[in-house]
């Protein structure tokens, strides 16, 4: 029996290296051919279609995704630690459980329906707004992925207020530190390693999302100058483009080499919040 | 007698500001998803009737009902269940009971966490690579299960962990103590008494599935299928792949008709969540230890 259970817990391993093998396998023979190094990184003329000459430019891509994920932040970082802050600090009873319960609710969302929300009803309040022609955009994108990605990182951040010992509190409070500056000078210095891979986490929830982008976004290559402007991000040009193109060819290639690129960035990511956590734990 | 001087009631004061900005924080993320709800509840809901549930989409999606899409998302559902539940609770009984904190263990959680964080249209390459061409499944509700289930392979494993985790160690020292074997006091004793977190485990996994759209759209979600799926080898429709089509590829569909479709999908997802939700409140409530 624990033969049985160990495959289980190595199949996890197995996993993540399948889904490395198998689009690096796919992506593979694009690397070698029509890849361009300095093209992909630094032009942002992605034009995989072109007949007689096409071109695999992502930085418009990356900029696309960055700038998202961003604006992303902007909204989630504030709100998701103050109501964090609220949740482990300050609420009690009642009021705790039911904005945790709420929060977790905010999760469950799916991301397609995040999607149809920005299309239509962000859309539409953008437009009026701001007076603004179109209103998928990096603003949208970025207000919808900051809703999706502050769950998580809530959740995070209040767990790793909850790490801090009772003592510190009791310490400060003796001193005769009011509840906020108890927090302030005291909780959020412990907690910052956990809140920093809530804020990484949260990082990654926005640079993978696809759905929401893809639909809220405007859809369009663009180096993004303003947060009116319409983009496309990485996830959205492989979720818009890969029905499309025929098994093997370029293009193809291309995109699963943009998911070689997501997938490693999200590794990174992924592997720098475990480690800082770890840190925390260490001390 | 004690006083308040100045200086305690400007804190007092600035403490209550401080608590109502975070609050409102709080509150300002709750709400807009409130604010949604309603919306989708009061321009979706008059669309809802048996006929839109229970009928096939006419006329290039613009008329009809979703009854494909809904019975799609629930083939995929429980097929990816019957890949990733009882996967995903070896994973975690192994980690919870057999595994030695080593390297090896360590890179299994560390494998979980990427699991759950590789992108869902990463996932959807990974199936194309692997189930639909590499294992020739072709696009079928095989292939997007299998990707799916992987994807969601961590909620159970951590679901699953937390609850096994939760059965007090003494229990199975007890057990040890009456000359059990590890697996005779993992059956006979830890898991009866996990299994009700496993079981909210799993519905939260039903509420992910349903609503992935990503890891289906290539490897056995179709646009439009004009008949039911006959077995896993076949291509389905999915609710979620549908809202996406009719929100976005086809023209002409009537305003309200796609918040009718998100109405139910979030309806789906929501209350399979409240039910995980409830069952632990419920659970937690119980516990004896």
């Amino acid at each position: 029996m624990q033969g049985i259970m160990y495959l289980g817990g190595i199949s996890a391993i197995i996993f993540i290296i399948g889904i490395f093998v198998f689009i690096a396998k796919e992506g593979l023979p694009f690397l070698f051919g029509a890849f361009d190094l300095k093209e992909f990184f630094t032009s942002p003329r992605w034009i995989p279609t072109s007949e007689n000459n096409p071109t695999y430019g992502a930085l418009a891509l990356i900029l696309g995704t960055a700038s998202v994920t961003g604006m992303a932040m902007i909204v989630a970082i504030p709100f998701s630690l103050g109501a964090a802050i609220f949740i482990g600090e300050f609420a009690t009873g009642k009021t705790r459980e039911t904005l945790k319960i709420l929060i977790e609710l905010l999760a469950a969302i799916p991301s397609v329906v995040w999607g149809f929300i920005g299309l239509t009803i962000m859309n539409g309040l953008i437009i009026k707004l701001f007076n603004v022609p179109i209103g998928l955009n990096v603003l949208n994108a970025g207000i919808i992925l900051g809703l999706m990605a502050a769950p998580i990182m809530t959740t995070i951040a209040e767990d790793s207020l909850k790490a801090v010992p009772d003592k510190y509190r009791e310490a400060a409070e003796a001193m005769g530190a009011t509840r906020w500056q108890t927090i302030r000078r005291v909780v959020l210095p412990a907690a910052k390693n956990g809140l920093v891979s809530a804020v990484l986490l949260g990082v990654g929830r926005g640079f993978g999302e696809t759905m929401a982008v893809l639909m809220a976004s405007g859809h369009s290559i663009n180096i993004p100058h303003s947060v009116f402007d319409s983009v496309r991000a990485l996830t959205a040009t492989i979720a818009a483009e890969l029905g499309e193109t025929a098994v093997g060819s370029p293009h193809y290639g291309a995109l699963f080499t943009l998911g070689i690129l997501l997938f490693i960035i999200t590794f990174l990511i992924n592997l720098t919040a475990d480690l800082v956590v770890r840190g925390i734990r260490k001390k | 007698m004690f006083k308040a001087t100045e200086l305690n009631l400007r804190n007092e004061q600035r403490e209550k500001r401080w608590r109502l900005l975070f609050l409102l924080m709080a509150l300002l993320l709750i709400l807009p998803v409130l604010i949604i709800l309603i919306l989708l509840v009061y321009r979706g809901g008059p669309v809802i009737s048996w006929s839109f549930l229970f009928e096939f989409p006419r006329n290039g999606m613009t008329e009809g009902g979703i009854f494909p899409a809904l019975l799609g998302t629930i083939f995929l559902v429980v097929v990816a269940l019957v890949f990733s539940v009882p996967l995903g609770v070896a994973a975690a009984v192994y980690l919870s009971e057999y595994a030695p904190d080593n390297w090896l263990t360590r890179t299994i959680n560390l494998a979980i966490i990427n699991l759950a964080g590789v992108p869902s249209i990463v996932h959807a390459l990974f199936g194309v690579g692997a189930f639909v061409l590499f294992f020739e499944f072709g696009t079928s509700i095989l292939a997007a299960s299998l990707t799916l289930g992987i994807m969601t392979l961590p909620v159970v494993i951590v679901a699953t962990r937390e609850s096994l985790q939760a059965v007090p160690h003494a229990f199975r020292e007890a057990c040890w103590a009456l000359g059990a074997t590890r697996w005779q006091t993992i059956r006979r004793i830890v898991l009866p008494n996990a299994v009700s977190g496993i079981l909210t485990g799993i519905i939260l996994e039903v509420s992910r599935t349903a609503g992935e759209t990503a890891p289906i759209m290539f490897t056995g979600a179709a646009f439009f299928v004009p008949f039911l799926p006959e077995s896993v080898y076949d291509q389905t429709m999915a609710l979620s792949l549908h809202l996406y089509t009719i929100s976005t590829q086809v023209t002409g569909v009537p305003e309200d008709l796609p918040f009718g479709v998100a109405l139910v999908l979030i309806g789906i997802v929501l209350s399979m969540n409240a039910l995980s939700i409830a069952f632990r409140v419920y659970l937690r409530n119980k516990k004896k230890w």
